[in-house]
């Protein structure tokens, strides 16, 4: 094992579930495929496979209300990030930029890239090529979350990693 | 598949319905209803059920009668009395009017027509209007000649005439609009590229749902429709042909980068859109002859929503470089920016009016969103609507009327396409048959 699993496996449990029943909602295409690896080789146990790049790492990041800077937390997230695609190298990244309903359609694409390029920037400062990154926005088109409160929202305001096998794009 | 139809227009006066010269000044003075003035009181026409003059052209009668009618009173500014409360019956297109029949139920209007399907299967509807009280014409008598399956539109040509001899103002009638059709749960949605009459008949779709699209937009003919799709997997511009559904990235994106929000030129030569690089949205130009692209902005903020005015000079779009979305207007080869938004809240979507006299623009303030309207200088902002979610005008041909998104919230929210007039009257629903967003209102046809 190379890498040092650093949750109690009741958490990474807890988190793998969250992140199912987040993804199974969102009938995005790549990072829901993954979230139904279980736990033995390629499962969420697996420390090189995607599905323990999804529940344990964290394939998301949140945003605050019409922002696209990192918090601390978010930072921390993608600190796993680049620390697992330094160590799985034949794995590539699509991110995904996501906003809440609260906003034009334009705008928001617009912003979705914002939060996108934002989270492929941490990764590349973080020593990520930048070759195995892509990002794309999907604007408001695309909410995990269908409520209209910031329970919501704050959910929706989102960059999500996507990994997928290959080794550049 | 669409069909064109060709209409040959008589302009000559139809025998006996000659437009005479007024006699004197009516009482009343002519006909006539100032929509800027703000109608409260809809004007009441008569519009006997046009008269079948063959066998076979009694449902069709009928029909264009039904769209005539539904067109002008679906405006807000006219009401038809009811035909039961007709004194004279119509039974000859070529009958002399009995004005004070029409005066003695008050109606100012009076609407009447013939249909007549030939045997070549082509139709022919012919019109007269009557101002009922200075007891004349309203102009001259017109014919419209086209195929059975095209009956609609000239029904829409004959409210058009009804509605710009009374009004003043050009017709929207004869008008398509293209929209997204939307289906399936929130959080899952399938959009298709759409295409409709602007009153919600001929629903025609352009694409499957398989690629996610938005945001269609028509060229000035009608032809042609820029919307965004993510086809090949990114977000890009399409060019599509609306007769042949022959569709194409509008230009070869390298990188991945997003192209979105764009708009055709007046004269149709030119696109602008959005690009983004970096996660940075710039606005640029296309010259569709010769492929060349022009950056019109440069700014780390987000740039987008250009729209031109009517002569194509300058062009207005939403920017959030002084911290939130405002409106500003520059000239259309790019430069110096101007911001024109000026009232608390975000600004977004802006569109010049085809009249360009007006600004209309999506607001958002105190979690509320508006359709509003601005002079193009800023001043006199109106706010037309207000809802949970309102987003995105788009102009009538003629400028007095806007098509917008209105999008209800929660769980099982569903956007819709609805209609407001620029004084703010008159908001309605169209007729879509599903979820509905996106309306891109066309030119008139004919």
């Amino acid at each position: 094992m190379k890498h040092t699993l650093l949750r109690a496996p009741v958490v990474a449990l807890l988190i793998a579930t969250l992140a199912i029943a987040g993804c199974s909602r969102g009938g995005m295409n790549g990072g829901d495929a993954a979230a139904a690896g279980g736990f033995g080789a390629g499962g969420a146990n697996d420390p090189s496979s995607p599905a323990y790049f999804n529940q344990v790492v964290g394939d998301r990041v949140l945003f605050a209300v019409d922002q696209s800077t990192l918090s601390p937390e978010a930072q921390n997230v993608l600190a796993g990030q680049a620390q697992w695609l330094l160590s799985n190298p034949e794995f590539t990244a699509l991110i995904e930029g996501h906003a809440d309903e609260q906003g034009t359609r334009e705008y928001n694409l617009a912003l979705g890239a914002r939060r996108a390029s934002a989270v492929r920037e941490y990764l590349v400062s973080r020593g990520v090529p930048d070759s195995r990154l892509r990002t794309i926005s999907y604007g408001k088109e695309r909410p995990i979350q269908i409520c209209s409160t910031e329970a919501c929202y704050s959910q929706n305001r989102r960059a999500v990693t996507v990994i997928s096998a290959g080794a550049g794009v | 598949m669409l069909t064109r139809r060709t209409f040959i227009r008589s302009t000559t006066a139809l025998a006996g319905a000659a437009a005479l010269p007024r006699a004197g000044v009516a009482q009343s003075g002519p006909l006539r209803l100032e929509i800027t003035e703000g109608v409260i009181e809809p004007l009441p026409f008569a519009l006997p059920t046009f008269i079948a003059e063959s066998a076979n052209a009694g449902d069709l009668a009928a029909d264009i009668s039904r769209v005539i009618s539904a067109d002008l009173r679906g405006t807000g500014l006219f009401r038809q009395i009811p035909p039961e409360a007709y004194i004279a019956r119509v039974t000859s297109f070529s009958d002399p009017v009995s004005y004070p029949d029409w005066q003695a139920i008050n109606a100012q209007a009076l609407i009447t027509g013939a249909v007549d399907m030939r045997a070549d299967g082509q139709v022919v509807v012919r019109f007269r209007l009557f101002d009922v009280f200075s007891q004349a014409p309203l102009g001259e008598g017109l014919q419209f000649v086209g195929r059975a399956d095209s009956w609609r539109r000239m029904a829409h040509n004959v409210a058009d005439q009804v509605y710009s001899r009374i009004t003043g103002e050009g017709g929207y009638f004869d008008t398509r609009v293209t929209f997204i059709h939307e289906e399936g749960p929130k959080n899952a949605r399938l959009k298709r590229l759409a295409i409709m009459d602007y009153d919600g008949a001929n629903v025609q779709y352009l694409t499957d749902s398989r690629a996610l699209v938005l945001a269609p937009r028509f060229s000035p003919s009608g032809n042609q429709i820029l919307y965004t799709s993510y086809e090949s997997g990114f977000p890009q511009v399409y060019l599509m042909d609306v007769a042949s559904v022959q569709r194409r990235p509008l230009e070869a994106i390298p990188g991945g980068n997003m192209t979105f929000s764009p708009r055709f030129s007046p004269s149709g030569q030119t696109v602008v859109l959005s690009l983004e690089d970096g996660g940075n949205s710039d606005i640029y130009a296309l010259d569709l002859a010769t492929g060349t692209r022009t950056r019109l902005t440069e700014a780390p903020s987000i740039e987008t929503a250009p729209s031109f005015n009517p002569d194509g000079s300058q062009i207005v779009f939403e920017s959030d470089r002084s911290g939130n979305q405002q409106l500003y207007i520059m000239p259309a080869g790019g430069g110096e920016a101007r911001r024109i938004s000026q009232g608390t809240g975000r600004y977004g979507t802006p569109v010049w009016s085809p009249r360009g006299d007006y600004i209309a623009f999506t607001k958002q303030e105190s979690g509320r969103f508006h359709i509003g309207v601005m002079r193009i200088d800023g001043s006199q902002e109106r706010l037309l609507t207000s809802s949970f979610l309102d987003e995105g005008p788009s102009w009538a041909p003629n400028g007095r009327v806007i098509m917008f998104t209105r999008e209800t919230p929660g769980d099982d929210g569903a956007p819709a396409v609805y209609s407001v007039d620029i004084s703010g009257r008159n908001l309605q629903r169209v007729a879509t048959p599903g979820m509905a967003s996106d309306p891109a209102w066309g030119p008139l046809q004919s």
